[in-house]
């Protein structure tokens, strides 16, 4: 990787020698877990304002870049971390593996937005949240009727007809999980989830699959997030977003610097874009709820009563907690469940 | 390349022994350089694995020092540490102590009469460097006092510390989620196997012992499956027996999501495998023994069991093993369709991937080797018995017409036809609709492979440029390197050294392969350390996964050629490496090409040992599949899929026209 990066940058200055008109590149390694179709535009609406970084995008789904992160622990690869999990920049903090920053204009963010320490760790983009995608075509070939609820989830005329991602792999199945913990309580909601268990037609890898999979009709319910099935809606899937009443969970997609970069200079012009206005405006493309008050304009197919539905959610617990529960989740429902 | 080696090669001559021509230090030199090649990309990768494997972490409580202050909150008591008080409580027993790499143990459990209101004022300190805390989320490592009031101090967690032992062992045999997977997944290897072989066997003894019409077409079609990732028939039988399925109802009910989905997916993608061996073991037979068969009035069904299967033995049971371990071992068919059936594989990629749990996936991964490795061994044995079947005086048998045994085999022959052509052809149908079930119009929409999570049509440049740098350069290392091992004089321990070096990867599945990768090349301290991340990483785990194979091939080749050309060349006073590259490459050349299709082959299938090594910028198609599917975009991961199959297809079609060209060149001496 270092030589790749002096050839680059062997090559970069020839071509700056060659050409006198040409800019002073400099690379920046960004991992993500942002969805594939939006970095292409995230990173040319930044290089419109900074032409002269350009971004190498590590993109992949939020446990992998995790673990890539934390294997990456004594040399880390990444520049900056554009587009992950809140729960997981927790992780990395709690490992000293973030150089904390505070970008220009931060104060202007929703501060339930922004890593409580001074200069913040982190620094949120948008949340994400739960909810469930419901078939209404295979619904009614099955005479199912809508859910409302989490707890109606767990009536017997949904068995076998739900689907949701496995805690240990997805994030949105963590924040499923954590979620669940926080609104019902530790006793209720493991048993919540007990009863849950017994309707759910298979626990998938990844957070998304379950409203994909809600939207060919091959499950009819799906417990995913809201930015997916509103994608699905719009492709053309007989979905309905329905929000629990009870509240739903949610994480934050947020950006931090990766403690000992060698571009800190060119890092921070970054992190300092990923929190401005125009930035926000880009998040609100498939995301309802972003970090900068007043930006957020309605999203198609969004359900409208998401924002209200979002409970307080405690990312300490979250993080702190997060082996236990899994561990936890892994001994009562990972396994026991073959279908015979 | 080897001035160093032969130097030292040199001085370490015993005087005794005749002295060394400059082609045996050439010769001796290279051989150290390959055998060092497979000690660096697998027998140190492996180490690192096993020694992970023993890595466990571990709450140290007398790592840490706390004072306590009264009521005032300005005096403090003096330090005792987490280890004392939990001595006088006895809060936490030995066991709570372990834990994995992200554990966290809160500290207000030392403290019977804590309250977060109080205001007590706590100080905590690490009493060594090592020794690691959090404050809420942000992490303490130096020995300084820290000092915090009550509402502070409950989020305070300890982080483990590292050690070493079983323990990562008895949690993983004392949690049945995780030890249930060995019974799982010996269960569905043994099932396959079984199936596999049976309609192996009796498709290569249609192709071998009748007169039944289509035998190309149908040698043709069996092979098909060797050219697709193993998780494409996962896709198909979504298509056929999911919930949405075209065929579900012909389950009855039943989930193709488990055990029936592996099953099945396992039978088609390893037919080709029992098949080749099967066939080849039925192709020789004696004429002489069937007739004496007759002679002795041997009902047909008497000479089939005494005569047929006896002389078919040895391939059975290699096939047998051979479709184990590969169903043992396979990762993304289970990762498809499995379903909430754990297996072996995919656990491993549950903890690495989903969990950051590395030292259980090398847990996972020390256990999956072991079946693995027995029925390696035990195949090597049986090998090792088989005696020639064809002697000077045999006479090869010809089948002779025999109507209704020719029709009923044909028929099912036609049926694993159908299975085969039917498991790809859903997956190019489903891959052309628009969007399954609801819009059956034909587009192209699922080919945009950009638009979706799983490194685009980029991914598949990645793969094809993998396919040939593997082909070439493992090609010419493998080949090189059995040359050695054949050919070479002396050096006995040496060989034989290589040979079975040469021998492991057969037995290494590709995701323990691929993890070991990680623990080795991923870490600074490492001079190969600048490979990870890279194309080259790719290219060599690939070689090194497939070597086993390739080798064989090599050295069954050149065992074909006497080694008097040796004796000749030098003799004549010829370089060896002249001899190698004017009379053996070209004589071996039909053994050369089989070597470079079956690794480009192979490097475009591949999912198991580059799914912990690839890059975003070296993504590969097979690996796009993988995660377009678990993304919930099957029909894109059929689209890809197929698109590996036709440029496997246009591969083989490529090697076919030019070993044509260039065996007509190289192999005219064959005829006269």
């Amino acid at each position: 990787m270092t030589t790749f990066k002096r050839a680059a940058f062997i090559g970069a200055t020839l071509a700056a020698l060659m050409s006198s008109a040409a800019f002073a590149e400099t690379e920046l390694t960004v991992y993500t877990a942002v969805e594939a179709e939006d970095l292409a535009r995230y990173a040319a609406t930044f290089n419109e304002t900074h032409p002269d970084i350009t971004i190498n995008w590590v993109r992949d789904s939020t446990g992998v870049i995790t673990a890539k992160l934390l294997a990456e622990r004594d040399n880390p690869q990444a520049d900056v971390i554009w587009g992950l999990a809140a729960t997981s920049l927790l992780l990395l903090k709690s490992e000293g593996m973030l150089e904390p920053y505070a970008p220009a204009g931060v104060e202007k963010l929703d501060s339930k937005f922004v890593d409580g320490d001074n200069p913040p760790a982190w620094v949120g983009m948008d949340a994400w949240v739960a909810s469930v995608c419901f078939n209404t075509v295979e619904a009614e070939k099955l005479g199912l009727e809508a859910p409302t609820s989490w707890q109606d989830l767990t009536d017997e005329q949904y068995r076998g007809h739900v689907i949701m991602p496995n805690p240990a792999s997805s994030g949105t199945g963590f924040l499923d999980v954590s979620s669940w913990l926080q609104i019902f309580g530790e006793d209720d909601g493991w048993k919540f989830m007990d009863a849950l268990h017994e309707n759910i037609a298979r626990y998938t890898h990844s957070g998304s699959a379950p409203c994909k999979l809600a939207a060919s009709g091959e499950i009819p319910i799906g417990v995913s997030f809201a930015f997916r099935g509103a994608k699905s809606k719009a492709d053309g899937a007989p979905l309905e977003i329905i929000v629990p009443s009870e509240g739903v969970g949610w994480d934050m997609e947020a950006t931090a610097i990766v403690a000992g970069t060698a571009e800190m200079e060119a890092a921070q012009k970054l992190v300092d874009f990923t929190v401005t206005k125009e930035a926000n405006e880009m998040y609100n493309t498939g995301y309802a709820v972003v970090a900068y008050p007043g930006v957020a304009k309605p999203v198609e197919h969004f359900p409208e009563n998401l924002i209200d539905a979002m409970i307080e959610n405690d990312f300490e617990f979250a993080a702190n907690n997060r082996a236990a529960i899994l561990s936890e989740w892994s001994s009562r429902y990972d396994g026991k469940s073959d279908p015979k | 390349m080897s001035d160093a080696t032969v130097e030292m090669k040199g001085a370490a001559g015993k005087p005794i022994r005749g002295k060394l021509s400059r082609d045996d230090i050439i010769m001796r030199g290279s051989m150290l350089v390959i055998g060092l090649y497979l000690l660096i990309t697998m027998v140190f990768p492996l180490y690192a694995m096993l020694s992970k494997s023993f890595s466990t972490y571990m709450f140290d409580l007398s790592a840490y020092e706390v004072q306590v202050s009264d009521e005032g909150g300005a005096t403090f008591s003096e330090p005792v540490t987490f280890a004392d008080l939990n001595s006088t409580l006895n809060v936490v027993t030995e066991g709570d102590l372990n834990a994995g790499s992200d554990g966290r143990l809160g500290v207000t459990q030392f403290f019977p009469d804590f309250s977060f209101r109080s205001p007590v004022n706590y100080r905590i300190r690490n009493t060594s460097d090592t020794g690691r805390f959090l404050v809420g989320s942000t992490l303490n490592d130096t020995t300084n006092w820290v000092e915090l009031d009550s509402n502070t101090f409950r989020r305070v967690q300890l982080r483990p510390v590292e050690s070493r032992g079983l323990d990562n062992f008895r949690a993983y045999f004392g949690t049945p989620a995780l030890s249930n997977s060995i019974k799982n997944s010996v269960m569905i290897a043994t099932i396959s196997t079984l199936i596999t072989v049976f309609l192996a066997f009796w498709f290569a003894y249609a192709l071998n012992r009748s007169c039944m019409r289509f035998k190309g077409f149908f040698r043709l079609v069996a092979m098909a499956p060797i050219l697709v990732p193993s998780l494409l028939p996962g896709i198909a039988l979504v298509y056929l027996f999911g919930n949405q399925g075209m065929l579900k109802e012909l389950l009855f009910g039943a989930s193709i999501y488990g055990p029936i989905g592996i099953i099945i997916g396992s039978v088609f993608f390893t037919f080709p495998h029992a098949f080749l061996i099967i066939s080849t073991a039925l192709s020789i037979s004696d004429a002489r023994l069937y007739e004496a068969s007759v002679v002795l009035r041997g009902s047909p069904w008497r000479t089939f069991w005494t005569v047929t299967i006896p002389g078919a033995r040895y391939g059975l049971v290699s096939a047998a093993f051979v479709v184990f371990n590969l169903v043992i071992t396979d990762f993304g068919l289970p990762k498809v369709i499995g379903g909430q059936f754990n297996v072996l594989a995919v656990d491993i990629y549950k903890q690495v991937i989903g969990q950051q749990n590395f030292e259980m996936g090398a847990v996972v991964s020390v256990v999956l080797i072991l079946p693995a490795i027995v029925a390696f061994t035990i195949d090597r044995f049986v090998q090792s018995k088989q005696v020639a079947l064809l002697s000077a005086r045999s006479v090869p048998y010809a089948p002779s017409p025999n109507t209704k045994l020719d029709w009923t085999l044909f028929g099912f022959s036609s049926l694993i036809a159908v299975f085969i052509v039917g498991i790809l052809g859903v997956c190019q149908f489903a891959a052309l609709v628009k969007f399954w079930p609801y819009d059956l119009s034909f587009s192209l929409n699922n080919y945009q492979f950009d638009r979706m999570d799983g490194g685009g049509w980029g991914s598949y440049y990645n793969s094809i440029k993998l396919a040939l740098l593997t082909a070439v350069i493992g090609t010419a290392v493998i080949f090189f390197g059995a040359y050695l091992v054949e050919k070479s004089n002396g050096f006995r321990t040496g060989r034989t050294i290589f040979q079975m070096f040469a021998m492991l990867p057969m037995a290494i599945p590709g995701m323990v392969l691929g993890l070991s990768y990680i623990f080795f090349f991923n870490n600074p301290s490492n001079p190969f350390y600048f490979i990870y991340g890279t194309m080259a990483i790719l290219v060599v785990s690939t070689v090194t996964h497939f070597y086993t194979v390739s080798h064989l091939t090599a050295t069954t080749a050149l065992q074909q050629m006497d080694r008097e050309f040796e004796s000749v060349s030098a003799s004549l006073k010829q370089p060896t490496l002249k001899l190698f590259s004017r009379v053996t490459v070209p004589v071996s050349m039909p053994a050369i090409l089989d070597i470079s299709i079956y690794l480009f082959v192979n490097a475009m299938t591949t999912v198991s040992a580059v799914v912990f090594l690839y890059s975003p910028k070296t993504s590969l198609a097979s690996i796009a599949v993988l995660n377009m599917d678990d993304a919930g975009d099957i029909a894109p991961a059929a689209a890809m899929g197929m698109m590996i199959f036709y440029t496997n297809t246009a591969a083989r079609i490529f090697h076919l026209i030019a070993s044509r060209g260039i065996l007509q060149r190289t192999q005219a001496w064959r005829s006269r």
